[in-house]
């Protein structure tokens, strides 16, 4: 991957881009349990797969989700979060 | 010894017997199935036979022998870490590797050069200290040095590094050394096929049979083996392996590259690491300056290598050796490494009765072969972890009981 499309910016070189890690979801830290919460706090799956991922493009500061593949290294789609989080089941 | 190599020299027949037997079926049933033929698990077999007497065991390795992250390090040994648990561990290990040509009777080309990283900055140089006194405290030789003793020592490097990352000192560390890394996958391998252990190359572990929280047997690409323990000894390949068993880790994959440059004549006969500048370099028996670098920067579980790492590298190699911009790079390659939040690996039983763990080696893999495959041997042999590796275990993330040893990671990642 030498090139990634930022949803505002367009096809932009990698290096204007910074990983953000896995995409997941923060428990309720009011309700969770001590093992929950050491589970989301340390534990990925981290096998290899689709994955949805934070990215940064730094020259605009935009922060947005990247569904990439962990084997292959292609990105399926870039979005920003709220297309996410309009969706019903998120993994 | 000289005179079975004149024999063999004048012979016409030069029948060197093969290192283990080419084992293509495997038993039914083993005591212990390890998987992954790399340093670690092969290791782990040797130990198991000579120390614990438990022989009836099998490698399974679904490429050749060496060929993963054992095949693929820069081969640096050291022991030179933060944490007086690491230390230790790595003391432990360092002392193996020293007796290891004579212990597997193969010449591990083990060379001692001592081992100097580099401090660019104010905080850099505080690290290096407070690594020092810890190192000191448990034993293990390692001084804070200054800009002149470095330059004595390595006089063909630019102490300011083109002036915009003057060197201010260093860690020195006598025992630092390089060794074959072949050599030690293979001698470990035909250690442990002479005592009995089988070595299955080009077997593919599917699945592990796991009923009410004990292992029973492996699902291979030759069939099912079944057996009461397993060991994973995998390195990238790990977050595969612990999914077969629903078992949940903090390990993340992400290449790590090397490369080297073409032959020239010794001039580096010490290991240089800069974390500032993200190198290390050392020169081989062969001539050839083995270098690597800081992780890549997102997560891939490929073993492809890039320009950019080249690119990146190189440029500041040549700052520190100037006179390098000439040379050229031969071979560049990557591997997989599984990488913890604390920098420390992930040793020991899990919650899974005979599933054992021997993982998350990151970028620190290599030189802890010989005593991960000793405590790993305990930990199997006993069913208790190994008193070195108590720190390692799995549940220290759930208990919050991080190990700390970023600090000494050997460049900044």
């Amino acid at each position: 991957m030498k090139l990634l499309k930022c949803p505002i910016n367009g096809t932009r070189p990698i290096s204007e881009f910074i990983y953000g890690g896995t995409y997941r979801e923060m428990p309720e830290h009011e309700t969770v349990t001590d093992s929950e919460w050491a589970s989301y706090v340390h534990y990925r799956d981290n096998a290899p797969g689709l994955k949805k991922e934070w990215w940064y493009h730094g020259p605009s500061g935009t922060w947005f989700i990247a569904e990439r593949n962990t084997l292959t290294d292609e990105v399926k789609d870039t979005y920003l979060l709220n297309k996410l989080v309009g969706q019903e089941s998120v993994k | 010894m000289p005179y079975k190599l004149l024999k063999f020299g004048l012979g016409r027949e030069f029948n060197e017997s093969r290192y283990f037997e080419d084992v293509q079926t495997p038993k039914k049933t083993y005591d212990v199935v390890i998987i992954g033929g790399g340093g670690h698990g092969l290791a782990a077999a040797y130990y198991l036979a000579k120390e614990h007497g438990i022989t009836n065991v099998a490698v399974l390795e679904k490429g050749y022998i060496g060929g993963g992250n054992t095949g693929r390090n820069t081969t640096i040994v050291r022991s030179n870490y933060l944490t007086p648990e690491g230390v230790e561990f790595y003391d432990a290990s360092v002392k193996l590797f020293e007796g290891l040509s004579e212990e597997l009777d193969l010449n591990m080309f083990y060379s001692t050069r001592g081992h100097y990283t580099l401090a660019h900055t104010e905080s850099s140089m505080r690290t290096m200290r407070w690594r020092a006194e810890v190192n000191k405290h448990v034993g293990v030789d390692s001084t804070v040095v200054g800009r002149e003793e470095i330059a004595k020592a390595c006089p063909q490097i630019d102490i300011d590094c083109s002036g915009h990352a003057p060197i201010k000192g260093a860690l020195y560390h006598n025992p630092g050394s390089v060794a074959r890394h072949d050599a030690v996958a293979w001698g470990y391998a035909r250690g442990a096929a002479r005592l009995g252990v089988d070595i299955i190359q080009m077997t593919e572990v599917h699945d592990i049979d796991v009923r009410n929280g004990n292992v029973h047997g492996v699902q291979t690409s030759k069939g099912y083996i079944s057996t009461g323990k397993v060991l994973s000894a995998v390195a990238g390949f790990t977050p595969r392996i612990t999914n077969m068993v629903d078992i949940q880790t903090p390990i993340t994959i992400h290449p790590l590259q090397a490369c080297v440059t073409e032959p020239m004549k010794p001039w580096l006969d010490t290991i240089i690491v800069s974390g500032s500048l993200h190198v290390y370099v050392s020169q081989s028996s062969r001539g050839e300056l083995v270098m690597g670098s800081s992780l890549d920067p997102y997560e891939l579980h490929s073993t492809r290598s890039s320009f950019d790492f080249v690119e990146g590298l190189t440029s500041h190699i040549v700052d520190m050796f100037p006179f390098l911009s000439n040379v050229k790079v031969v071979r560049q390659w990557a591997g997989m490494a599984d990488l913890t939040p604390d920098f420390a690996p992930i040793m020991g039983k899990t919650e899974i009765d005979g599933f054992y763990l021997d993982a998350g080696w990151g970028t620190w893999g290599f030189k802890a072969t010989p005593i991960s495959g000793k405590t790993m041997a305990a930990t199997i042999a006993n069913d208790k972890a190994h008193e070195l590796i108590h720190s390692f275990r799995l549940s220290r993330f759930e208990d919050y009981e991080l190990t700390g040893e970023k600090g000494a990671a050997s460049v900044g990642h």
